[in-house]
This record gives C-alpha cells, structure tokens and sequence, in this order.
C-alpha cells in the first residue's frame, strides 16, 4: 500500500469524526498556539532590547567616580569626584584594547534659540564620543579635537532641543543657541534615536566640547573631571579585558593600597545586556517546558482516540486483513492517521499563535517576532508526538486475529 | 486428471479454552481441483467455520498439510499469509464486509491497494469487475445506497477484482431473501464456468444444491463427500417467475 492512498485514507477516516477529531486535536493546537504566541512576544522583546543597547553604543565602558563616604553615609556613585582630567588620557595611552575615549560631563542649562527657551541636559565631550555612541549627524557634523582645546564656543543639538527651539526638524547649522547666557554657534544636529533604553529621551540633549563646557558651563577648569569616561572597545572580549586593564591603570594612578577599596566604578553595557538575554533565555527554557507538557496532554488524547478508533474499526480491520492488508499496512495506516491528526493540530496550533501574536501587535502595540525555526520545532514535535502516542494503538491494530476482528460486533 | 488446487491432508485443529481442549479438526482431508464448485455443510460445531478459517489462510492447522496452488501454506507467517490471501484467494462474506461510507467502486479497489497496482488501472479493473456483477451503473453508490443482494454483489467483484484461483464464501446468502440468494448463486455459476474454483460453506441444503460437490462435515470430521449435478440457478429463477 503506497503512502499516498495511506494518507488519503487518514484524513477520509478522520473527517468521518470531525467534531472528535477536532476535539482531539484541541490540546495540541492550545498548547503549540501559546507556545508560538508567547515566543512571539518573547522574541520581539529581546530584539528591541537589543536594538535599545545597538543605539547605545555597544562594547561600551563607564568609569564612574567613586562614591563619598562621611561619617558612615555613603553617597551613590559619582558623588565624590575622584577622576582626573589625566586620567583620559592615561587611559588613552597606557592600555592595549581600549579604541577610544571620552569625558562626558552634564549638567542641566536652559538653553534659549530663536526667542524661545528650553532646559535640557548639556553634556560637554570630545569628538570620539559620538563615535563610542553611534551618534550620527542629521544635518552639520561634529566638532574637532581643536574646538576643544580653543574652548570653541560651538554646539552640537538634539532633534528634541532642535523641536523646541527651532520648530520641528528644522536645519538649525548656522544658528546662534544661547546657553546660560553664552552664545554658541549650532555645528551639528544629530540623527535621532528615541528613547533610550532607560525611558529618557537621549535626543533631549545640547553637546558642545568638554574644554568649552568646563570653563562656560561648570565655570573654571579643575583638576576632578566632573563626569563620567565613556571608552570604547572593539569586540566584546577586548571590552572585557579593557574593563580590568582600567581597572588596575586607575587603583596605581589613585594610588589606592591593595585593602582599600577601588574609588571609581567601570560598568559595561554589555553586562547588562548579557544579563537581559539570559533572563529572556530562562524564560524560553521555561516556554519549552510547557510546550512539552502540553504536547504531552495532547499526545495523551491522541492515543486515547485511536484506541478507541481502533476498537470501533476492529471489523474493518479484519476485513483489509482478509483482503491482504498485512500486519505492517495495518500499522501504518494507524500510525499516519495519529501524525496526520497530531501534525494537523500543530499546523491549527501555529495559525491560533500566529494570530494572537498579529493581534497583539496591533492591539497593543507590543513587539512580536514570529522565528520560524520555532514554527518548525512546534510542526516536527506534533508530528513526533503523533508517531509516540500513534504506536501503540497501531500495534494493537496490527496484531489483531483477523478471524475475531472479522466476527466483532 | 488435473492436480488439486486446494489440498488439505489430515487436517487437526485444536483450541485451548480455559484448561479444556476443542478439537475443532480431527483429520480433515480434502482436495479440490480447479474449477469445481464445492459446498461444505454442517450444523454448527461441526468443524466447517473451523475449516473455512484454514482453507482461507486466515488461520494455521495444528497439525497436517494444506497445499493451496501446488505451495505449502500451513507454516507460513502472519504477512505470508496475507500475500496469498491478497494474491490467490477471494473472499465472500455473510455481512458482506464492505466499508461504509465508501463507494462501491473504491470498495472494489482495496485489495488491489494491497497488492501495489496503480491508481489508473486500479479503477479500470474495479468498473471492468463491477460490471461483471451487473453494477456497472452504480460505481457511487455507498453500501448504506445499495440492498443486500446489490451489496453481496460488489463484494464478489471485490472478491474477483485481484484475479483469484480460489473463491471461499462463507455463508454468501445467509442475509438474503431466497430470490436474492438464487441470484447470487447463479452468479457463483456463471464465475465458475469461467474456470474459477468456489468453496462455498452453508448450512443450506436448497444452496448446496446449485454446487457440483457437497461436503458434509461433523465432529470435525468429514461424513460424507458426494458429487451431483447442481441445479442451474437460472432456470430455478426461471420457474420462480412462474411460479409467481
């Protein structure tokens, strides 16, 4: 008997019992629908937290200053300023893997532009910070290494303070910013990125060069660096082993004794970043475990209808045995009709998850990505679970005595 | 003389039922040779169910020799059997067996689905038996559109349709009103004047008549093996009219 007609046969035999079928096959298709929804879900929210770190910069460090510690009270990190403004440039000369380095210091100022008046974060830098970032220019570009030397007063603008100021995507390159009372010439507008990964709006932002910044805006250079380093890296590896490296330059520059505990902070992005991926991987090991269970109820259904099917056809089983079914085209035809009913439940499953999946996007809004190496996993595994749970009541079907199938009433 | 077609030599058939042991077959021999039309009669528990099962391949003897086309048949193995069942042997049953929900014409199709024939000529070869049969007009039809006698009817071209040496009809006309069992006898006739050989078990002494060979059996064991001139059933149709 050729599988096709084997086949054929199945589906005829189960669509006599549509209603059974159905009914059947329901804990499959719950159970592989949930599955494909929730790793739907569950992929589109790990791809936008990823996405979220892309935009930050990845391979990314921050050294923080250290926290200030009075009379037992311990202030966050950066409360007391520890780094130098050597230090930069220690950084930049003493370690292997690191590529680039930045100062970043902000401070809040109200800036005004075209009569209106905004207040925003002012972060003063260096040109390699928009590189260890990802920024990238709208309109202008950024100022160079001697703007920062000559505390040249230019500024490089946010789309949202370029919005406040000067009216929505508006080219502001050439205009005059005044802020806390200093005018700036406007170089640059960057290329937007939303928000960040923290809820703040990273566009909400005026940079102008570190040099300018120390003497304009925090008013007279000192020895601290009043902000954070941003380094950068070129791999994920060299990151980490730049962490260490920066980690043993600044204990020796701030001449910290091996008890005393380090007066700065290093933290990666992509420390974080791991960390959220892991989560997001117990959480699929988790999916994989009720998708298991779930096809395990199913497959339980499964042989528990072919059991009976098996009962109810006995007579039509001794008669294709009669006729010159062998034990072998017995098992098969039970054992496709099992597949054909659990793959079909599989299929129902993905179009019940796909749909949750659209519907939620649409509805609410939530990211969802449907990976169709799972959409093959749930298929496979229905089709495996029809086979395991199908075996058994073929086999009974096999063996039967074709004279007492014959004779059952 | 020709060789036997069916050649079953001592035949002993025994159940285990709980402890006690039926002897079903105490040494049943027979030979059949081609084409002859034989009848097994007996009273239930006579052996004759026993012997058919055997005869038919559905079942494996004790002990003794049963020779069916000149091969030995009765230590072969479940799927071994199958094939000869598919392959040189048509069965006829008293509820007739057909598949519900299912046309005739696929009804007639199935045991060549088994034997590996292709689609095209697996459903000229259904139309061609069919209408050997006179069912040519009804190829749809499922069982529960046909009357019993239109059922029995596909179930020979069913029988027939894989081109067997052997036909064996258990109880053919037990489900039939006595006009409808002529007719099917006459078909049996008129298959085997075309060289097919009929075993044919009943309880019936008015279907055996149309048999050319009756076997009479008991206790599992053959009483009496007597060859006559069957009655053509279509003259006994004929005189049925009449009689009307």
């Amino acid at each position: 008997m050729n599988l096709f007609s084997t086949f054929r046969v199945a589906v005829l035999a189960l669509l006599l019992n549509k209603m059974r079928s159905f009914l059947t096959v329901l804990g499959i298709i719950i159970g592989v629908g949930s599955v494909i929804a929730m790793v739907a879900i569950g992929e589109g929210a790990k791809a936008e937290v990823q996405r979220a770190f892309d935009k930050m910069g990845t391979n990314l460090l921050v050294i923080r200053s250290g926290s200030a510690q009075t009379s037992g009270v311990r202030g966050g990190a950066g409360s007391q300023p520890t780094l130098l403004w050597t230090d930069v440039d220690a950084i930049r000369k003493e370690t292997l893997y690191v590529t680039k380095v930045a100062p970043s210091l902000r401070q809040s100022v109200q800036i005004l532009g075209e009569g209106k008046n905004w207040t925003t974060s002012a972060e003063g830098t260096t040109p390699e910070y928009f590189e260890i970032r990802n920024w990238t220019f709208q309109y202008g570009g950024p100022f160079n290494e001697q703007d920062v030397s000559t505390k040249a007063k230019v500024a490089v603008l946010g789309g949202t303070v370029v919005d406040n100021l000067f009216g929505n995507g508006a080219d502001a390159v050439g205009s005059t910013v005044r802020i806390n009372n200093v005018p700036f010439e406007v170089i640059g507008v960057l290329a937007r990125k939303g928000q960040a990964a923290t809820g703040q709006d990273a566009d909400d932002v005026v940079m102008v060069p570190a040099g300018t910044f120390a003497a304009k805006v925090q008013g007279g250079l000192r020895q601290y660096l009043g902000g954070s380093i941003y380094v950068g890296a070129a791999t994920p590896d060299d990151t980490r082993r730049a962490q260490a490296e920066i980690t043993q330059l600044l204990r020796a520059r701030h001449k910290l004794r091996d008890d005393e505990a380090d007066d700065f902070t290093v933290s990666s992005l992509a420390e974080a970043a791991s960390a959220r991926q892991e989560g997001t991987e117990t959480m699929t090991r988790l999916l994989a475990g009720i998708a298991l269970v779930s096809l395990l109820v199913g497959g339980i259904g499964i042989m528990n209808i072919m059991l009976v099917s098996v009962t109810e056809r006995t007579r039509e089983i001794g008669l294709r045995m009669a006729i010159g079914a062998r034990p072998g085209d017995i098992l098969i035809q039970f054992v496709i009709e099992a597949v054909v009913l659990a793959s079909v439940g599989g299929l129902l499953g993905v179009g019940l998850g796909f749909g949750v999946a659209t519907y939620l996007s649409s509805e609410f809004g939530w990211a969802t990505k449907i990976d169709p190496q799972i959409v093959a996993l749930a298929l496979g595994s229905s089709a495996l679970v029809g086979i395991g749970f199908g075996l058994y009541p073929a086999h009974k079907a096999s063996r039967l005595d074709p004279i007492q199938a014959l004779r059952y009433e | 003389m020709s060789e036997p077609i069916l050649e079953a030599t001592d035949l002993v058939k025994t159940y285990k039922m709980e402890d006690v042991e039926v002897r079903a077959l105490r040494g049943v021999s027979l030979a059949v040779r081609p084409g002859e039309f034989v009848s097994i009669m007996g009273t239930s528990g006579s052996g004759k169910s026993t012997m058919m099962n055997i005869l038919g391949c559905l079942d494996r003897p004790t002990s003794g020799s049963y020779k069916l086309a000149g091969s030995e048949v009765s230590k072969l193995g479940r799927g071994d059997l199958a094939t000869v069942r598919n392959k040189v042997l048509g069965f006829v049953f008293q509820s007739f067996n057909l598949l519900a929900r299912t046309s005739a014409q696929e009804n007639v199709e199935l045991p060549m689905v088994y034997a590996g024939v292709g689609a095209a000529e697996r459903h000229e070869r259904a139309i061609a038996s069919l209408e050997k049969v006179g069912l040519g007009k009804r190829l749809d039809h499922t069982p529960a559109q046909l009357s019993g006698g239109q059922q029995q009817r596909v179930a020979i071209a069913r029988a027939i349709v894989n081109r067997p040496k052997v036909i064996l009809a258990d109880e053919p006309t037990g489900n039939l009103d006595s006009r409808t069992s002529i007719e099917i006898m006459a078909l049996f006739q008129e298959l085997g004047r075309s060289g097919i050989t009929i075993v044919l078990v009943t309880h019936e002494p008015d279907i055996a008549e149309f048999t050319n060979r009756v076997v009479m059996m008991r206790d599992g064991k053959v009483l009496s093996d007597v060859t006559q001139t069957p009655v053509d059933a279509r003259e006994a149709l004929a005189n049925l009219k009449e009689g009307e």
